[in-house]
């Protein structure tokens, strides 16, 4: 009897884990099996067409990049300037827990107040006005305790031993982290980023209100410039375009675009983080 | 004091720095096509506004630019309300509307130095719709309103099975959901109506509802030929009880008034249209303009209209 | 000697100005949600607008700014997809620390982390296309756009979270305990649950609140699919309003410095006070956790 309660139990437990992959397989096998279909080259390439009826994705996939990349350029240097004062630099106390518990506040705060946040800093009081700029940098607020709490973990992987052997020798506290901390948790500094990024290029809620726009009839010129991006793609062809038949197709093909590069880029971090740990074992 | 750098291993080196060159390239690029930008002095017009709209006025966009490429045309929706909004704040050249602005909107507008003027593009028909299944044909303007308002609540009030009525409408910044409201309702909207992210959605939920009424614009329903979308049905409208109920699909209808829920598609500007702007208003409002609006299962603009728009000094 | 003193001291600075800067963006959120948001009650009744039911800003007659229904239906779906995810996150978890081998944890890991990596609008757009009518049709109801409908989908999202700290936690207990239960005896389902469970209960709780912290502060997932009725909720069939919703919605169309506008920061005040407030309370479990020693 004892036995077969615990089958019983375990198996349940296993149910479980059957049932949570079972969510992730529906979700995929339903936007890939409708959206690869409209998938080639011309979809990935084109502008689209006739009202977004026909044509392709491109200028929402450069968009996403190219809001990405400035949110890249924000809360990288950033986040892991903060993660290195954390790490190396903070003593425990007062202080220092203020920081840690700000930071695991920030991770909390919804990303639509990030949006309305992004309004008031940088739409109106900086005066950048609805651009890639205002929206990359909202985004780079949300990524930044991502960052900031990875990069501390992938320091404090290295080993102490490290930073005494660099102080025995003379260096002064920066030289010891340049040279013999930074190097070693580049590997989990960098997961870390890309999946922190990876989270960004496919948040609609910040965008919403800080440069993205429904249609542009070319890419952007500078960052001052409003964009098309693929959430906000996905998010007009599903409930706010007019030719809804006709353009459901193409909400699945935009659908797995996003996925496809959303996963890519986790892939990405993935392998780098194995392939940077096995050329050095820390 | 040498710096111990140059003792790590060489791959991490070579990264390290190789992504420091990245960044500044990029940052590079960034800054140089920054200025591009200010050199090449495209000319630029930013349209917001309503959802009805936005496709329309795309369109027309995408045929303008073709004829002129140095002028270039962003279109966004999110509402009518957001549209005016946008003039507001001075962060649109036009807004597209497709209610007239309220009185405490134009006072917010002149107190911040911004000066509307009311262009009529287009003219449109608000289309009532149920699932194909429904045995209702036709309800009157009466019966509309209280259905809407959470007055009648059940479809066999209106010799119809026995089910709940299931209500669809649009958000607050949308100028269908207020023109609907204060032209036809003349009340509130239950607060039981789903209040959907656009017509698109309305349409798709009444397709799967048995029991959904919808109001959307009519360009929204019929194809490029005149054809109702499958899946759902255009009610009839009658003005009253005495009254035929006439349909929108029939363009007579909707230009001669019979069809009693039209209403004008409104553009507007800060001050009297100049420039770019004035050229892209000008093609709308013109022969091929027109067609486009036609073809996109709106209405040309009537008489009075094309009055009021001479007024403004923009027809030639 | 000086001089490298000097540059040591200016670096650390740096670092230290970059560290405590995540204390100032936070306190900037705050102040600048909560100085919009007190100028609503220039206008509105403090009561009117924590209890009111109707929510209605541009209303035909007379505007109103009452949140009760909106929080509600904010608690609701939370709610719903609690019940859904904490039940089957927590065994999941259990599966993944205790009961499956090397080979199928290693399998499983990457599948949760892929399903924390989609996005909100993807979900959304599955709750559209696939969740609405499978609910409808289940349920006999002529739309699928309600309550439940957001719970589901928040549940997958939530997932996640739930599951990788409880994991953790879970891996975390000494190995003294479970050697101890099995030498009295015990099988692997009672350890598991009298024993590996309770003794992770904190760092569980902890995820549960993270869980919760993420479902609460959804946006285009729910204004996707709860049908964003404003009435107040009945059931879980029912349409409902989130606050994230209304303020996606209601941002792009108000004008700066209308009472509408002021309204929305005030509601998104109230939100970020509740998302602090979860978060502290995970704060204190994550506490608990540490301190056992586990």
């Amino acid at each position: 009897m004892k036995r077969f309660k615990e089958i019983i139990g375990l198996g349940m437990l296993g149910l479980s884990a059957v049932i949570v992959v079972l969510f992730l397989g529906i979700i995929i096998f339903d936007i890939t099996t409708k959206g690869v279909g409209v998938i080639n080259w011309n979809f990935l390439t084109d502008f689209p067409r006739e009202g977004m009826t026909k044509g392709g994705i491109f200028p929402a996939v450069v968009g996403t990049v190219f809001v990405t990349i400035i949110t890249t350029l924000f809360s990288i240097p950033f986040g892991v300037c903060a993660a290195i004062y954390l790490s190396e630099y903070a003593k425990e106390g007062g202080m220092t827990s203020l920081i840690r518990a700000a930071i695991r506040n920030l991770a909390g705060v919804p990303s639509i107040i990030y949006g309305l946040f992004g309004v008031a800093l940088f739409v109106q009081g900086l005066h950048f006005g609805t651009s890639v700029l205002s929206a990359g940098l909202t985004l780079g607020l949300l990524t930044l305790p991502w960052i900031i709490a990875t990069s501390e973990e992938a320091l404090k992987t290295v080993p102490q031993s490290y930073r005494e052997g660099a102080l025995a020798l003379g260096a002064t506290k920066w030289q010891s982290i340049y040279s013999n901390v930074l190097p070693y948790a580049l590997p989990g500094i960098l997961t870390g980023s890309i999946l922190g990024l990876s989270r960004a290029a496919g948040e609609t809620a910040p965008i919403l209100f800080t440069g993205v726009v429904f249609s542009l009839p070319s890419l952007p010129d500078s960052v001052f410039d409003q964009f098309m991006a693929l959430p906000y793609h996905l998010y007009i062809l599903s409930t706010q375009h007019h030719a809804i038949e006709q353009v459901r197709p193409l909400a699945y093909g935009t659908a797995l675009v996003l996925i496809v590069l959303v996963f890519t880029m986790n892939m990405a971090a993935i392998i780098l983080r194995y392939r940077l740990r096995k050329k050095f074992q820390v | 004091m040498a710096n111990n750098f140059s003792t790590v291993a060489n791959p991490i080196r070579k990264f390290f720095f190789n992504g420091v060159k990245i960044t500044a390239f990029i940052l590079l690029f960034v800054l140089v096509t920054g200025c591009e930008r200010k050199e090449l002095g495209k000319a630029s017009i930013q349209i917001k506004g309503s959802d009805t709209e936005v496709n329309l006025v795309q369109r027309l966009a995408e045929v303008f630019m073709e004829k002129t490429p140095d002028v270039s045309i962003a279109v966004t929706g999110g509402g009518s309300g957001t549209g005016i909004a946008a003039l507001i704040n001075k962060q649109t050249d036009i807004a597209n509307s497709s209610r007239s602005m309220k009185e405490a909107e134009i006072k917010q507008a002149q107190n911040k130095g911004v000066e509307p003027v009311a262009i009529v593009f287009a003219l449109d028909g608000l289309a009532l719709i149920t699932h194909e299944s429904l045995p209702v044909d036709s309800l009157t303007i009466d019966e509309v309103a209280k259905i809407f308002k959470g007055e009648i609540l059940n479809w066999k009030e209106l010799r119809a099975p026995d089910l709940q009525i299931s209500l669809y409408g649009r958000q607050s910044n949308s100028g269908t959901f207020v023109y609907f409201r204060d032209e036809v309702l003349k009340g509130d909207y239950s607060k039981y109506m789903k209040m959907m992210n656009g017509t698109a959605q309305i349409v798709e939920a009444i397709k799967q509802d048995r029991a959904g009424i919808g109001y959307v614009g009519i360009g929204y329903v019929v194809d490029s030929k005149g054809n109702v979308m499958n899946g759902i049905k255009v009610i009839k409208i009658a003005k009253n009880v005495n009254s035929p109920a006439v349909t929108p699909l029939d363009p007579e209808n909707v230009k001669t008034g019979l069809y009693p829920i039209s209403r004008p598609l409104f553009q507007y500007t800060n001050g009297i249209p100049a420039g770019e702007i004035l050229k892209f208003i000008k093609f709308e409002l013109g022969e091929k303009g027109q067609k486009i609006v036609s073809s996109g299962g709106y209405y040309p603009v009537t008489a009075d209209y094309i009055e009021s728009n001479r007024k403004l000094g923009i027809l030639d | 000697m000086k001089f490298i003193k000097i540059k040591e001291k200016a670096i650390h600075f740096f670092f230290f100005l970059t560290g405590i800067s995540a204390v100032i963006i936070l306190a900037g959120i705050f102040l600048m949600l909560v100085f919009n948001g007190f100028r609503l009650f220039e206008d509105v009744g403090l009561s009117d607008f924590f209890f009111g039911t109707t929510w209605n800003p541009s209303a035909y007659e007379k505007s109103s700014y009452g949140i009760l229904s909106m929080v509600v239906g904010t608690f609701m779906v939370t709610l719903g997809a609690m019940i859904i995810a904490v039940p089957l996150g927590i065994g999941a978890a259990a599966y993944i620390a205790d009961v499956a081998s090397p080979k199928i944890r290693e399998t499983l890991k990457p599948i949760i982390e892929i399903l924390a990596g989609i996005p909100s609008v993807a979900i959304g757009f599955i709750g559209i296309v696939l969740v609405g009518p499978l609910i409808a049709k289940t349920f006999g109801l002529t739309s699928g756009l309600n309550a439940l409908n957001g719970s589901i989908l928040l549940s997958v999202m939530a997932l996640p979270t739930i599951i990788t700290i409880s994991e953790d936690a879970i891996r975390a207990v000494p190995r003294d305990y479970k050697e101890a239960s099995y030498a009295l005896g015990a099988d692997r389902w009672t350890t598991l649950m009298k024993v590996t469970l309770p003794a992770a209960f904190s760092g569980i709780i902890a995820s549960v609140m993270l869980g919760i912290g993420r479902a609460i502060g959804e946006t285009m997932t729910v204004l996707m699919v709860t049908g964003n009725a404003i009435a107040m909720p009945h059931s879980f069939f029912n349409s409902v309003r989130t606050i994230t919703a209304t303020i996606a919605i209601e941002l792009g169309e108000v004008p700066y410095g209308t009472s509408h506008y002021y309204a929305l920061f005030a509601i998104g005040a109230v939100l970020f006070l509740i998302s602090i407030g979860v978060n502290l309370v995970a704060e204190i479990f994550i506490t608990r956790f540490r301190k056992a020693g586990i």
